[in-house]
C-alpha cells in the first residue's frame, strides 16, 4: 500500500497528473480502432460522440467531461486490455467507452470488472460481451437480437424454406446460427447452407449452388465493404431476381456504399437492422441534419447512433448520480433507463444491461430516383434472445 | 563485425572468452530495465509488452540475424505458444510457470518439425514458405473456432498468481517482473549460444551455407537446431502475452505480427542480440507516444521514423551507436 502511494506520488510528479484535481472532471477513455482497416467505423462513431458533446456541452452534473482517445489499430485484444489498464492507472479515467470490435471489448471487460469501472460498449455486437463485467452496458445491438428476430419474422411472413450463405468467420457463424434458430423454431426448413471465405472476390459458384436448390429465399451475411457489391453482382448474373426468390440479409448488405455499387440489382433485397438514416422520426431528422452539417454532408450509420446513444447514456447516468462516478452507482443509474433515440425508443434491460430496441425490416426501393432502405415492418421491444435463453 | 586477428586476442579460445565477457554497458542496460518500477510505475503494462516483444525479436534474430534464415511467418510460433498457454489455463491448469514451459516446448516441437522443410531452402523461397506456414496456421485456428474461439478470441483464460503469491495486477507489476525475468533468462541462453562455436558456425552459414560443411559444420543440422530453439523462444513470448493479458486472438498468428517483429529487428539492428531488444523498446515506446498524441494518423510518424533509421543508420540503431562509440574512442584515446 505504501509502495502504491509512493508510486502514485512519483507518477504525479513525473507526469503532472494529480489524483485529486481541483476542478471536478469526469474522464472518459475511448478505446477504438482509430487507425487500420476499421478506422472508418471508429471515425463514424467518433463523429457522433463529438456531435453529442457539441450539442450538450462538456459539463454535466457540475463536472467537466474530458475525453481521452486511444487507438487499438484493429483487432488487438492485448493492446485493448493494456490501454484499458493504462487509462485507469495512468489517466485515472472514470468510464471506459467506445469498443467497435468484439475481441477488444471482451479483453477490456476484465479490466472494467476488476477496477469496478463503468463501461459502455457502443458497437461490438457478440451476445456474451455484457456478461463479462457487471459494470458494462451496451447501446448498439446484439447479433441474435437482429438475426433470430429476422428468422422468426421470415417464417411468419410466408417463407417456408431458406438457404443460408454466410462469411466463414465468427460474426458470419453467429448470423447463420441466429437466423436458422429463429427460422426453425418458427417451423421453417433450412434447405441448405454454405460458408465462403471472408475476403471472397467472386460469388458466382456459391450463388449457382444456391440456385440449383431453388429455395424460396436466400439469407446472406457478408461484412460491409466490397463484399456486398460482389455478391449483388453474382445474384444478378446468375438470374436470382429479388422479385421471385426473396433475398434476405443483415443490414450490411444494403448499406449506403453497398447500394451505390450494386445499383438496381439491390432493389427488392430485404434486410434487418436497428438503424438507418432514413428512419422517419423527428428525433432522427434532427440528428441526421446536425450530423450532416458537422460532417460535410455525410450520413450517420449504426456506428454513429451507437456512439451518440452511448454518450447520452453516460450523460443521463451522471445526472442521475449527481456526478458520482463509481461503477456501482453509474450502472445502477443506467439500468432500466429509457429514451427516444434517433433509431426509435430504446431502453437498457435492468437484468442484462443490454439494449432493448425496435428491430426494423427494410426493403430496398427506388424512391425519387434514389435507392433507399424503406422500413416496412418492425418488431418492437426486442431483448437479446441469447441472454433470455440463458436466464431460463 | 570488425575482423580481428586470432593472435591478437590470444587464440580461438581467447577470442570466444573475450566475447562472452560481460561489458559494463550490458550490465548497465539490464540494471536500467528495473527503472520502470521506480520511474514509470504507470507504464509497467507497456513495459511488460515491450519485454515480450523484445523476446520475440531476439528469437527472430537468432534465425535471421545469425543464421540468415529469412522468415515472414515467425508469428506462427508466437501464436502457437499463446494458444497453448491460453488453452492450458482454460482447461483448468492456471499455473503460469508450467504453462509457460509447456507452451514453449510445444512451439519448439512444431518448430523442429518445420525445420526439416526450412533447412532445405534459402532466401526468397524461405519467405514464401514461412509466409505460407503462418497463413495456414492462422486459417486453421480460424476454422477450429470451437477450440480457439475464432475471431472473437479465446475466452475463459484465467491465471493463478505467480508462485501462488503474486496475482497479475492492474498496474502490471507482476506482469512486468514475470516478462522481464523470462526475457533475461532467455537472453542469457541466447547470448551463450551466439558466443559459442555453435553461434560462430551459424554466422558462417549465413555468409556461405555451402562452404560450412567443408569446415566441419553441417549446415542443415545447425539450421534445424537454431530454428527449433528460436521457435521455442517465440512460443515462450506468445505464452507470456497470453498469460499477462489473459487474451488470445487470431491476431497473435497474423502476418502483421510477423512483419512488425521483422521491422523491430531491422530497426534495432539484426545480427546482434541487443538489436531486437532496443528495437522493441524504441518501436513500442514510439507507437505508444505517437498514438497517444494522434490516434488517427500516428502511423505517419512511425513511417517517418523507419525511413530515417534506414536512411541514416542502415544497419540499425545499434550499429549506428557502435559506430558513434568507435569514433568517440578514436578521438579520445
Amino acid at each position: 500500500m505504501l509502495t502504491t502511494r509512493i508510486a502514485l506520488t512519483l507518477a504525479a510528479m513525473l507526469f503532472g497528473v494529480s489524483p485529486a484535481l481541483a476542478q471536478p472532471t469526469v474522464k472518459i477513455g475511448l478505446i477504438m480502432p482509430y487507425s487500420g482497416q476499421f478506422a472508418d467505423t471508429a471515425a463514424q462513431m467518433d463523429n457522433a460522440i463529438k456531435l453529442y458533446l457539441k450539442q450538450n456541452g462538456d459539463t454535466v452534473a457540475g463536472k467537466k467531461i474530458e475525453i481521452i482517445r486511444k487507438d487499438t489499430g484493429g483487432v488487438a485484444p492485448d493492446v485493448a486490455k493494456r490501454l484499458a489498464q493504462e487509462l485507469i492507472v495512468r489517466d485515472q479515467v472514470d468510464i471506459l467507452a467506445g469498443f467497435v470490435l468484439t475481441p477488444n471489448a471482451l479483453a477490456a471487460a476484465d479490466v472494467s470488472a476488476e477496477s469496478k469501472k463503468f463501461m459502455v460498449v457502443m458497437n461490438a455486437a457478440t451476445a456474451i460481451i455484457t456478461t463479462k463485467s457487471p459494470y458494462m452496458v451496451r447501446t448498439s445491438a446484439t447479433v441474435p437480437q437482429l438475426t433470430e428476430t429476422f428468422g422468426t419474422w421470415a417464417r411468419k411472413n410466408g417463407i417456408k424454406q431458406v438457404y443460408t450463405m454466410v462469411s466463414d468467420y465468427g460474426p458470419g457463424h453467429d448470423a447463420e446460427q441466429g437466423f436458422q434458430r429463429g427460422f426453425k423454431d418458427a417451423g421453417g426448413e433450412v434447405v441448405g447452407s454454405v460458408r465462403f471465405p471472408v475476403a471472397n472476390p467472386d460469388f458466382s459458384a456459391f450463388v449457382q449452388r444456391a440456385r440449383d436448390v431453388n429455395p424460396a429465399a436466400i439469407f446472406i451475411f457478408v461484412p460491409g465493404g466490397v463484399q456486398p457489391a460482389a455478391i449483388g453482382k453474382a445474384l444478378a448474373e446468375r438470374g436470382i431476381d429479388a422479385k421471385t426468390t426473396k433475398v434476405l440479409g443483415m443490414g450490411e448488405l444494403t448499406e449506403d456504399e453497398a447500394r451505390k455499387s450494386m445499383g438496381d440489382a439491390s432493389i427488392g433485397i430485404i434486410t434487418v437492422y436497428h438503424y438507418d438514416h432514413n428512419h422517419d422520426s423527428v428525433a432522427n431528422r434532427e440528428f441526421v441534419k446536425a450530423f450532416n452539417e458537422a460532417n460535410a454532408g455525410r450520413n450517420p450509420n449504426i456506428y454513429s447512433v451507437g456512439g451518440y446513444d452511448g454518450m447520452r447514456l453516460i450523460y443521463e447516468a451522471l445526472k442521475k448520480t449527481g456526478g458520482k462516478t463509481e461503477g456501482d452507482a453509474l450502472v445502477a443509474a443506467a439500468k432500466g433507463m429509457k429514451w427516444e433515440s434517433p433509431r426509435g425508443p430504446i431502453a437498457i434491460d435492468p437484468e442484462t444491461r443490454d439494449v432493448v430496441q425496435t428491430v426494423y425490416i427494410r426493403r430496398v426501393e427506388k424512391v425519387g430516383g434514389q435507392l433507399v432502405n424503406v422500413e416496412f415492418d418492425r418488431i418492437e421491444n426486442v431483448k437479446d434472445p441469447f441472454k433470455s435463453r440463458m436466464a431460463r | 563485425m570488425a575482423t580481428v586477428s586470432l593472435e591478437a586476442v590470444g587464440g580461438a579460445h581467447g577470442y570466444l572468452r573475450a566475447q562472452t565477457r560481460w561489458r559494463r554497458s550490458e550490465i548497465a542496460f539490464w540494471l536500467a530495465t528495473l527503472l520502470p518500477f521506480l520511474l514509470f510505475p504507470a507504464y509497467l503494462q507497456l513495459a511488460s509488452q515491450i519485454a515480450i516483444t523484445a523476446l520475440f525479436a531476439v528469437s527472430l534474430d537468432l534465425i535471421l540475424g545469425y543464421a540468415g534464415i529469412v522468415s515472414l511467418g515467425h508469428a506462427a510460433f508466437f501464436g502457437l505458444g499463446a494458444y497453448t498457454a491460453g488453452l492450458f489455463s482454460k482447461f483448468g491448469w492456471g499455473e503460469p510457470l508450467s504453462g509457460l514451459i509447456l507452451a514453449s516446448a510445444l512451439a519448439g516441437v512444431v518448430g523442429y518439425a518445420a525445420s526439416f522443410v526450412i533447412a532445405h531452402f534459402r532466401h526468397l523461397a524461405l519467405i514464401m514458405i514461412t509466409l505460407g506456414m503462418g497463413l495456414l496456421l492462422q486459417e486453421a485456428a480460424n476454422s477450429a473456432s470451437e477450440l480457439t474461439g475464432g475471431v472473437d478470441g479465446l475466452q475463459g483464460v484465467r491465471m493463478r498468481p505467480l508462485f501462488e503469491l503474486f496475482p497479475f495486477d492492474l498496474w502490471g507489476r507482476t506482469a512486468y517482473t514475470y516478462s522481464l525475468a523470462a526475457l533475461f533468462l532467455t537472453f542469457l541462453v541466447a547470448r551463450r549460444l551466439t558466443h559459442s562455436p555453435f553461434g560462430l558456425s551459424l554466422r558462417g552459414i549465413r555468409e556461405n551455407a555451402v562452404r560450412m560443411p567443408a569446415l566441419g559444420a553441417p549446415s542443415r543440422t545447425r539450421v534445424r537446431q537454431v530454428y527449433t530453439i528460436a521457435a521455442a523462444m517465440a512460443g515462450m513470448a506468445g505464452a507470456l502475452l497470453a498469460q499477462t493479458t489473459l487474451t488470445v486472438s487470431l491476431e497473435v498468428l497474423s502476418f502483421q505480427r510477423s512483419a512488425d517483429v521483422l521491422v523491430i529487428l531491422i530497426l534495432g539492428g539484426a545480427g546482434r542480440l541487443y538489436g531486437g531488444v532496443l528495437g522493441a523498446i524504441i518501436y513500442m515506446v514510439a507507437r505508444d507516444q505517437f498514438s497517444g498524441i494522434n490516434p488517427q494518423y500516428w502511423y505517419f510518424w512511425i513511417g517517418l521514423l523507419l525511413i530515417a533509421v534506414v536512411l541514416f543508420l542502415p544497419n540499425g540503431i545499434l550499429a549506428g551507436l557502435d559506430r558513434a562509440a568507435a569514433r568517440f574512442r578514436r578521438r579520445s584515446p
